[in-house]
């Protein structure tokens, strides 16, 4: 809402204080986020004639135009514009003038021929964006006067309030003005000299058939208007708050608006048919042709205003239309000023996604009981270009007082104030914050009941005054204190788990990425997913509409954005939510981890969850013969705890790649956090460590391919019984040497007994009891 | 013979003297003082001395002179043996700055590492964390805080709507305040936790907007919670994630949820004013949703966000940046 500084002042004696008034503006609730100087004018810009044109030869996109600025001088300049016709009078800036874009006009000649100045468009002086052509000002502007006395400009200032949907009375100049009138002890002004009807009577008589949604609607003719244009201050004010100016009477009609919050529309009498009006609910599938030269097809649940021979001449709180336009030839006036159901208003706004000044305030909710003022202050305005206009006996006031809303009283109690703002706030102290704003308050004891005054609908609950209270004492001014806890803060395990789960990951060299969670269509197919997934219904991409299910796609689309950018190799992880479809009242949403390896194969991605296993302290079966969908057959498994599958590794398989362009092999890691974080894990427990000395030895193992190294591993453990201490693989090896169908697995192993030292036949005996069970597997010692 | 001894002993100390390795020092020592060395030998021939006066000279000279020589032995040992680790040192001198680049440690997501800074300074302050899913019912996002069907504010929202149940019955949260109620539903009064999460506008992304993004949201329900305590809370996490030199203040504003409502501003040590986040007093009829009686119950609730804490601290001047997923953005955090 953009609230022009002059006319603030015309109602609320605030002073010229600009910036503490935006800050006692913001500090009311009602925040500016901007304060603007429009209007102003370009010192050295001068009205002149244009006198004559030329073209040079030797010159395509310039021409010569002579012009007068008054002194009858024939001055020349050249110019760009080719617009203007001898006898225009248009705006010249002469050498030495600074545009309002910094540049100095200087007399710069072009093929030797100097320029005494520069034409100026709408957009060089500032005064909009039109920038087609020299603006050309209105015939009988004297002449070599600043063009902003010609224009009637001046400077206004304007602030740019962001409303909320708690103040529909601030979309009004005395809302605003209400509010720091309160908040400064100043008296608030602006209220109009009452109507004065006469004879003879003229009325416009009104049939309300959508009651509910159109509860009240007010006719008054006015005759002998005539159309001019407005006074300069009115068209100036009209522009600061971002109207154009018409005429004299839309203008009127506008400024009452924007000074009162309450939308009204004046009709040409001699057009509206029947000389009334019918307020109905549309027929299925009406048309209606609005001011902006659109026709509207309608449903019968939007609110259409008809003449009295029930032809449609407006939407109801939205847009007239075009057929009872003020046009030139208007002399006598009916002036509507309704009030409209909110709801029902939205909604047709929101169907027909047509917003317009009136249908905002509307659906915020304008003042019911503010009808009569907004027409005598229409009367009072327009009584200024019109000073012999006849307001007419036979006024009409149409309710259905059923829907109109009545005065809402609510009870404060003075200790639930205190309560909540931490104050001691007597009856008295509660009344004088509220009272100023039009809150009428009556003190039974502690408690008051107070009336809302009628533009502020919002209002309904007692913490709804408790708000009005605190803005009007002053945020600032309750003071500042800490409530104290009674319980540790901290957080959960699982958090904890989680942060130790990131730490780790990021000490194994793996970087944190954040892809989105929509995918593509067919994001999950190229994955080798499956392509079952929840949906937007709105996306902000067409096409971007699947909520993931996984959170690969997105890394792999992160490896392939890399790699397109000459970086191989990338490790990366997510913790990320992911929604699979479910029955159940929401998706079977779950917290995921994934990491990618660029550049590795499965046996990295092993790695990592070898490290996860101990340092995390969870546990799972990795099972080869379940292949994870979308990853390599041969080089991937399934990990299952229990009946649970908690993730899956190895590495993606290699169809995928090709869909996602990634040339590196990737190895993959996906888990489901959501249950391995929620386990408590096996916490570590001490094993005493042997002071005896202890024998190391290797054994290497031709082992076919099918038996697997974890069975080789699980084999030599049994063997070995409790005096193994360390066992790790240190050599795989194919090719020369081993059998086809077979490799070589080659283990080191430490043996230490926790009560003596071991002896050669010790360890002989183990080596023996070794090789006999993984010999059970089909291996041999090599 | 005594004159033979001390002879001996001063060939002996010139001797050591002239040997340049630790090995011919030890060599030398062995020749000396071993059993075949002069000084033994003069040991045999003490026997055949006449007097035991003469005896005891020769026997206090050969003493003294073997002492001698075993001294020198010594410290011409530990001379020669510094020398040689001297020369070593010299030998294993590298340069530090001549180290081959390897892959190093993971970057955290600078949006983690400001969530978890956050987390860090509520926990601080006395608050857990509570977490809620991002698909969300419209009665979580909406209804519960307040805004039922048709409410205008709902249009402030920018909601993704989910094909998921009945039309219109699922949603991508908008905010974190869901989870207010979720926690409201599960945990018995006092409260004092914080809600950090995704959360999903469906509008158009520029350089300061994301229709994916990441809020933290606060919420303390107690006996006897004031306004005055949520500026106070405010405050008090202005000086502890900010530094001492920031101040905060509340300005009136409106959402559904709260009321009052306020904006809060944070005021850097230069002067200047920064709008932060909104909070206010947990609006009557959201504790209702959240079965609390709002007679017996009173709170507080705030929120803000957290990828401009993560722009800001890093001055990162576009947050579409951010979630590029580009490894050369990711590792310079």
């Amino acid at each position: 809402m953009k609230i022009v500084h002059s006319w603030l002042t015309d109602l609320v004696p605030v002073g010229d204080d600009v910036e503490a008034i935006a800050d006692a503006i913001t500090h009311l609730g009602l925040a500016v986020e901007d304060v603007k100087h429009v209007g102003s004018t370009v010192p050295g810009v001068i009205t002149a004639r244009v006198l004559k044109t030329e073209r040079h030869p030797d010159a395509a996109k310039v021409h010569r135009v002579f012009v007068d600025s008054g002194d009858g001088v024939e001055r020349h300049v050249w110019c760009g514009a080719f617009n203007m016709q001898p006898g225009d009078i248009i705006p010249l800036a002469t050498p030495g003038t600074v545009m309002p874009d910094g540049r100095a006009i200087e007399p710069k000649p072009i093929l030797s021929i100097p320029s005494e100045g520069m034409l100026c468009s709408a957009r060089e002086l500032g005064l909009g964006d039109d920038h087609s052509g020299i603006l050309i000002l209105p015939e009988g502007t004297p002449l070599g006067v600043p063009y902003g006395d010609a224009l009637g400009l001046g400077e206004e200032i304007v602030y740019d309030l962001d409303v909320l949907r708690n103040r529909p009375d601030a979309f009004g100049h005395i809302g605003v003005a209400r509010d720091l009138a309160a908040h400064l002890g100043l008296a608030l002004g602006g209220a109009p000299t009452a109507l004065a009807p006469t004879s003879p009577a003229m009325s416009a008589p009104v049939e309300i058939i959508a009651g509910d949604r159109c509860p009240r609607f007010t006719t008054i003719v006015i005759s002998n208007v005539s159309v001019t244009a407005s006074p300069d201050w009115m068209a100036r004010r009209l522009a600061a708050a971002g109207m154009r100016s018409i005429n004299n009477i839309v203008d009127v009609s506008n400024y009452v608006m924007l000074e009162t919050n309450q939308p009204n529309h004046a009709y040409d009498y001699h057009t509206l048919g029947g000389g009334g009006f019918r307020i109905r609910l549309a027929h299925e599938g009406e048309t209606i042709v609005t001011l902006d030269d659109v026709e509207r097809t309608l449903t019968s649940a939007d609110l259409l205003i008809c003449d009295a021979t029930d032809r449609p001449i407006g939407l109801a709180a939205i847009m007239g239309g075009q057929n009872t336009e003020i046009s030139s030839s208007t002399s006598v006036i009916a002036l509507e000023t309704a009030w409209f159901e909110p709801m029902g208003i939205l909604r047709s706004v929101a169907r027909m996604g047509v917003r317009s000044e009136a249908s905002a305030r509307f659906e915020r909710g304008a003042d019911p009981y503010g009808i009569d003022t907004s027409i005598a202050r229409f009367v009072e305005l327009l009584r200024i270009t019109c000073p012999d206009l006849v307001v007419h006996d036979g006024m009409v006031d149409a309710r259905s007082e059923a829907h109109l809303p009545g005065a809402t009283r609510i009870t404060v109690r003075s200790n639930r104030v205190s309560q909540l703002l931490g104050t001691a706030f007597t009856a008295e102290q509660i009344s004088s914050l509220i009272e100023p704003i039009g809150f009428a308050c009556q003190a039974h004891g502690d408690d008051l009941e107070v009336t809302v005054p009628s533009w502020r609908p919002d209002c309904t609950l007692e913490i709804d005054i408790v708000e009005e209270i605190a803005r009007h004492f002053g945020y600032g001014k309750l003071g500042k204190t800490v409530p104290k806890s009674t319980q540790p803060g901290g957080l959960s395990p699982l958090q904890q788990r989680r942060r130790h789960l990131r730490e780790v990951l990021l000490g194994l060299g793996i970087s944190e990425a954040m892809p989105h969670p929509f995918l593509a269509a067919g994001d999950l197919e190229r994955a080798g997913l499956a392509p079952e997934a929840v949906r937007l219904l709105n996306p902000l991409v067409v096409g971007d509409d699947v909520l993931r299910t996984s959170l690969r796609p997105g890394l792999l689309k992160a490896i392939e954005f890399n790699e397109s950018h000459r970086r191989s190799g990338v490790a990366l992880f997510e913790v990320g939510h992911v929604y699979p479809p479910s029955n159940d009242v929401l998706p079977a949403e779950y917290e995921a981890l994934a990491i990618v390896l660029a550049g590795c194969d499965a046996t990295a991605a092993m790695t990592i969850w070898r490290e996860l296993v101990t340092a995390m302290g969870w546990g799972a079966r990795v099972d080869q013969s379940n292949v994870p969908v979308g990853l390599h057959p041969t080089r991937s498994a399934t990990l299952s705890a229990g009946k649970d599958v908690v993730g899956a590794v190895g590495e993606v398989h290699p169809d995928a790649l090709d869909a996602y362009g990634i040339d590196e092999r990737v190895a993959v890691l996906e888990l489901n956090l959501s249950i391995l974080l929620a386990a408590e894990p096996k916490i570590a427990q001490w094993k005493p460590t042997s002071r005896f000395p202890s024998s190391d030895f290797d054994l290497a193992f031709s082992v076919p391919d099918s038996v697997s190294a974890e069975k080789v591993e699980k084999a030599i453990r049994q063997g070995a019984g409790n005096g193994l201490v360390d066992l790790a693989l240190f050599d795989v090896y194919r090719g020369k040497g081993t059998a086809d169908g077979t490799r070589s697995l080659a283990y080191r192993l430490r043996l230490q007994a926790a009560d003596r030292t071991l002896t050669d036949a010790d360890v002989a005996q183990v080596r023996d009891k070794i090789i006999a069970g993984v010999a059970k597997l089909g291996a041999s010692l090599r | 013979m005594i004159d033979d001894v001390r002879a001996a002993a001063d060939a002996a100390v010139e001797r050591l003297a002239a040997v340049a390795t630790l090995a011919e020092a030890r060599a030398l020592e062995t020749e000396l003082l071993g059993k075949r060395g002069p000084f033994a030998e003069f040991k045999t021939q003490l026997g055949a001395l006449a007097t035991v006066e003469e005896k005891k000279a020769a026997g206090q000279a050969l003493n003294e002179a073997t002492q001698a020589v075993q001294s020198a032995v010594q410290s011409r040992a530990q001379e020669l043996q510094r020398a040689e680790r001297a020369v070593q040192l010299e030998a294993e001198r590298i340069d530090l700055t001549e180290v081959l680049s390897k892959p190093g440690r993971g970057h955290a997501h600078i949006v983690t590492q400001a969530w978890q800074r956050l987390e860090d300074v509520f926990v601080g302050l006395g608050f857990q964390v509570a977490e809620g899913p991002e698909v969300e019912t419209d009665w979580y996002n909406f209804e519960a805080l307040n805004m039922p069907p048709d409410h205008p504010a709902r249009s402030m929202h920018d909601t993704f709507y989910v094909d998921h149940g009945n039309p219109g019955s699922t949603v991508l949260r908008t905010h974190t305040s869901p989870v207010q109620i979720r926690v409201m539903q599960h945990i018995a009064p006092p409260i004092y936790m914080i809600m950090p999460g995704k959360v999903f506008r469906n509008e158009t992304t520029d350089a300061t907007h994301l229709a994916v993004f990441h809020q933290i949201e606060g919420l303390v329900i107690d006996r006897g919670i004031t306004l005055a305590d949520l500026a106070g809370t405010i405050e008090a996490f202005t000086k502890a994630f900010f530094g001492e030199g920031f101040s905060s203040r509340l300005r009136p504003s409106y959402f559904p949820f709260t009321e009052p409502s306020a904006e809060f501003d944070i005021r850097t040590p230069k002067g200047d004013w920064l709008e932060l986040g909104g909070c206010g007093m947990v609006h009557p009829n959201v504790l209702r949703a959240g079965g609390l009686d709002p007679e017996e119950w009173s709170g507080f609730a705030f929120g803000f966000g957290i990828d401009r804490m993560a722009k800001e601290r890093h001055a990162v001047g576009d947050v579409r940046e951010m979630y590029t997923n580009d490894i050369r953005f990711i590792e310079q955090f």
